[in-house]
């Protein structure tokens, strides 16, 4: 297991929004295939530093793959090649000595890049504060115990729930499509009888805001669930158009 | 039923391992032993956090601390998944029955304005702190100190402690704070994102969180909850739970902070050592 590896890393440098991006090259040595990938990003960043040159800027927070905050666009792939994990959770081993690794931010018109490997992913939250709530008192614990719901649909909303919002869905659709991260989001409450009540008015109102915000849509290609970390399944996007096409109908 | 229940727990701990627990590693006389999954203990450093009324209100007037950071719900020890339980309570069930008590004044209150003597004072002390942090120009990054503060609080205010532990601790983060203060290093500038500065930035409040801990750690004689000392394992100490305390901060990192007080007295129930087993 004690094995270490040599490579390149290429990665994008951008000082900020408006500014000209462009690949940089690092030559990395003897990396443990045991560190993480972003751990290996931290070594990069001390020896820049110890150089006097300014680090790397990317986003991370809990490095246990519940966050949401790491976001790096790893050879080609949102949150590298690792399946159901983010990029904090992906380890060296996972490459090869004298690979040319290419890191980049995501890519996507509604998430600007602040610097470097860092964008800003407000959308998300806008899109959230467009509808993603429950605006009424759903009662106590008898209340929950009083209203019975199948373990199919528990499971198929806590599922729903697991998403993390990271933004990989947008970063890996040839769109720019927030479709999965929003199905996930109006799922979570359709499939439950507290979410049923503002059912319409949400799938609406997250929807105009999405669309408003600059992401494009959703073309069935299913590259987002490939690519999500929590494995959000593509069925979240026709329970989507159902949910939205109900709600237009009854208007 | 562990698989459908953790599944994801398993193919997260192979990712990170290179080990998957639900293979056979061997079988002896008829029993399977399956790979076995390698935790470690880790400590909780503080328990309590922010004062707050039953409105979940901090003595700032206005200011709200709801979740993990507020003292209210938990005593010596925390429980695994209090920070969600705390989370959801509060966020559910009190603070939006509480928050209007607070609210329904202030709709009639103005607009703040930043053009007012504290503002400029609160501007100018941030202003200097900046100054001070770019122009140190010392050789260690911040997260090579950073690491060094988290070695001194595993290895001496870690899960067992004791008064020379605690006091080496203490001496150590003082020499710290000084190599913070006179030979850090921010590349770049103060103007965009500069994510060194504000690593920094907090990683001087960490060093005074230490400090914090190392005190309140040597001066709480008996054993409690996450709180462990090597020299208060009898019965009695692992018992006494004689005092709740909080810490005055003094005006400056420098000056010790002032101990504050408070006894506990129990009525209802008897005060007994922890005991997992029966």
């Amino acid at each position: 297991m004690d094995t270490s590896i040599s490579f390149k890393l290429k990665v994008w440098r951008q000082a900020n929004a408006h500014a000209e991006g462009r690949f940089e090259t690092y030559e990395m040595r003897d990396i443990p295939t045991d560190t993480s990938f972003l751990e290996m990003m931290d070594i990069l960043n001390e020896q820049l530093i110890e150089k006097g040159e300014e680090p790397v800027t990317f986003d991370h927070d809990c490095r246990e793959g519940i966050c949401g905050m790491c976001s790096l666009y790893v050879n080609g792939h949102p949150h590298g090649p690792a399946t159901g994990a983010t990029t904090c959770q992906l380890y060296m081993r996972r490459f090869h000595d004298g690979d040319t690794i290419t890191v980049e931010p995501w890519r996507s018109a509604a998430f600007p890049v602040i610097k470097d490997l860092m964008v800003n992913r407000n959308a998300f939250d806008q899109i959230q504060q467009a509808g993603g709530y429950v605006s009424f008192q759903t009662g106590g614990a008898q209340d929950a115990n009083a209203i019975p719901i199948s373990k199919e649909a528990a499971d198929e909303a806590m599922d729903s729930a697991t998403c993390i919002g990271c933004g990989a869905c947008v970063a890996a659709c040839k769109n720019g499509s927030a479709m999965l991260f929003l199905s996930a989001k109006v799922s979570q409450f359709a499939l439950l009888p507290q979410g049923r009540a503002e059912a319409k008015r949400r799938v609406k109102a997250m929807l105009a805001k999405m669309d408003e915000l600059g992401f494009g849509n959703c073309t069935n290609t299913g590259a987002c669930a490939a690519e999500c970390p929590k494995n959000i399944k593509l069925s979240n996007i026709a329970r989507l158009n159902r949910e939205f096409l109900c709600a237009k109908c009854s208007d | 039923m562990i698989r459908q229940r953790y599944g994801n727990l398993f193919d997260m701990y192979e990712e990170i391992t290179d080990v998957n627990p639900g293979e056979l590693a061997n079988e002896i006389n008829g029993v399977k032993y399956y790979n076995p999954m390698m935790i470690y203990p880790a400590i909780h450093y503080t328990m309590g956090g922010i004062w707050v009324d039953y409105e979940l209100q901090t003595s700032i007037k206005g200011l709200f601390a709801i979740g993990e950071c507020n003292f209210s719900d938990h005593g010596a020890n925390r429980l695994g998944a209090s920070a969600l339980m705390q989370g959801l309570a509060d966020g559910y069930f009190v603070l939006p029955y509480t928050i209007q008590n607070y609210l329904s004044d202030q709709i009639t209150v103005p607009h703040f304005s930043t053009d007012t003597p504290e503002f400029d004072e609160a501007e100018k002390r941030v202003q200097a702190n900046l100054d001070h942090l770019m122009s140190i120009h010392g050789k260690r990054s911040v997260d090579s100190i950073h690491k060094e503060l988290g070695n001194v609080m595993w290895d001496y205010v870690g899960m067992a402690r004791t008064k020379e532990s605690l006091e080496t601790a203490l001496k150590k983060l003082k020499e710290l704070r000084k190599e913070f203060e006179t030979n850090l290093f921010i590349p770049g500038t103060q103007e965009g994102m500069n994510i060194e500065l504000d690593k920094a930035f907090r990683l001087r409040d960490f060093i005074t969180m230490g400090e914090l801990i190392a005190y309140d750690a040597l001066n709480r004689h008996e054993s409690c909850g996450g709180h462990f000392r090597e020299e208060h394992q009898t019965e009695e100490g692992e018992a006494k739970r004689d005092d709740v305390a909080c810490w005055k901060y003094n005006g400056n990192d420098e000056t010790a902070p002032t101990l504050i007080k408070e006894p506990l007295h129990y009525e209802a129930i008897k005060v007994q050592t922890r005991n997992y087993k029966s």
